[in-house]
């Protein structure tokens, strides 16, 4: 255990190395350190406020969500309402058509009758008449007798 | 090996002397020259102006290693995802910051970049006690340097010269914060009352006294009492094949224990600096 100058040499270098550390390596490393918390803290409560956010947001999609279905639930209705309404009034229309349709052709049959009939009656006339003349022959006179035997038709 | 001839004695005797380098006194044969001391008792009679070398060098180089190493995290020091050496400054950094912050209650931009240069230096210095004991020695012999002591923390100048600027700097706080008055009264009328006041001083001196000398023989002592084991077990591979192998198991075992303690006597050293400074910036006893 010899003392001597290293001891001083020692002491100085000490003094230049702590010097030296904190001058140039304790403030950047601690700089960096203070920094990262800092956006460390940053970042956490970003991520917070964006939870909050996305409750939000969802709390609201719900929302809306909701009124959507509601909307729609009220649509579906009123379509069907309407659609039944479509319906009812096709069948009216419908019926209504038809009978027309059947109105009309009945008038048309009766017509149809009708005509036949005159037709018919028109005949036995003549026919009545022909008869009438072969067996009387000359009693009878068209002219004379006509308007007595399109009495009688008109009745038949 | 220095010696042609090898005695156990001899050998651990050379593995304690350091390489020191001075003036030779009267009546030595080289008197009045500059050269390295050739045994312990030469340097011993070269007084105190003579320098450890190998002390010095090896203190010297790995405290630069250390400025360098961690200026080189310091100066790249980003606050986004740290790459893995500036990762572990700063883990180291943080560890030290907290137990400033733990033990030191005042607020002093010194303390914590003191504690961090005491910690990692000493740790690297005594880190130099797991090279085994004879590579470096025995390099340093093919290079003709006779005497290299390897770890400097086993040098009592160099923990000295690590102690005696902190215990300064204790008593330069000490009177900055109570005043010259304030601190010689702490240390005067202490324990006991005033009348009693030449006990307090005598008591309370031996105290403060006390510290700066405990504080570097506590690392001295560890380091050297390792080293002295170290070399113990090195004389063991003279020994045959059987006891070789023994001492080989029994070098892994210390080394193993031996890295608990390097790293303990360093923190040591920082925690006892940071409580003696918050021992002296603290206002009230």
């Amino acid at each position: 255990m010899n003392f001597n100058a290293t001891l001083i040499g020692q002491s100085i270098t000490f003094i230049v190395f702590v010097w030296f550390c904190m001058k140039f390596i304790w403030p950047p490393v601690m700089n960096a350190l203070e920094t990262r918390k800092n956006k460390i803290a940053d970042g956490l409560a970003a991520a917070e406020r964006g939870k909050h956010e996305k409750e939000l947001a969802e709390e609201r999609a719900k929302d809306i969500l909701r009124e959507a279905k509601e909307q729609a639930g009220e649509i579906i209705g009123r379509a069907d309402k309407r659609a039944a309404e479509i319906v009812d009034d096709a069948k009216g229309d419908a019926r209504v058509e038809g009978d027309r349709l059947k109105t009309a052709a009945q008038a048309e049959i009766e017509q149809e009758l009708n005509r036949v009939r005159e037709e018919l009656r028109g005949q036995v006339v003549s026919i009545a008449l022909a008869g009438a003349g072969k067996v009387l022959e000359r009693e009878i006179d068209e002219a004379a007798h006509g308007e007595l035997l399109n009495k009688l038709a008109a009745d038949i | 090996m220095a010696s042609d001839t090898l005695t156990t004695s001899g050998y651990i005797k050379h593995h304690l002397t350091n390489l020191t380098y001075g003036r030779f006194p009267e009546g030595h044969e080289h008197a009045g020259h500059w050269g390295f001391a050739h045994s312990t008792e030469d340097a011993a009679s070269m007084g105190f102006w003579a320098i450890n070398v190998d002390s010095m060098l090896f203190s010297v180089g790995l405290g630069v290693l250390f400025l360098w190493l961690f200026r080189k995290a310091a100066k790249t020091a980003t606050a986004d995802t740290p790459p893995g050496w500036q990762n572990f400054v700063e883990w180291i950094v943080e560890f030290i910051d907290e137990n400033v912050r733990g033990s030191f209650s005042g607020k002093n931009p010194l303390v914590a970049p003191l504690a961090l240069t005491l910690f990692v230096w000493i740790f690297l210095m005594n880190v130099m006690d797991l090279i085994p004991v004879d590579w470096i020695p025995w390099a340093a012999t093919l290079m003709g340097v006779g005497h290299l002591k390897v770890v400097s923390s086993t040098d009592p100048n160099v923990t000295f010269g690590l102690a005696i600027p902190v215990f300064i700097l204790v008593l330069y706080y000490s009177v900055k914060m109570k005043g010259l008055g304030g601190f010689l009264g702490e240390l005067a009328f202490h324990p006991f009352p005033k009348w009693m006041a030449p006990v307090n001083l005598i008591l309370e001196g031996v105290t403060l006294i006390a510290r700066p000398l405990s504080h570097s023989l506590r690392l001295f002592g560890n380091m050297y009492a390792g080293e002295m084991i170290f070399i113990l077990i090195a004389l063991m591979y003279g020994g045959g094949i059987v006891l070789g192998a023994f001492g080989g198991l029994l070098q892994l075992g210390w080394a193993i224990f031996h890295i608990l303690i390097i790293t303990l006597q360093a923190f040591i050293f920082m925690v006892l600096t940071i409580v003696y400074l918050d021992m002296a910036c603290a206002k009230d006893h």
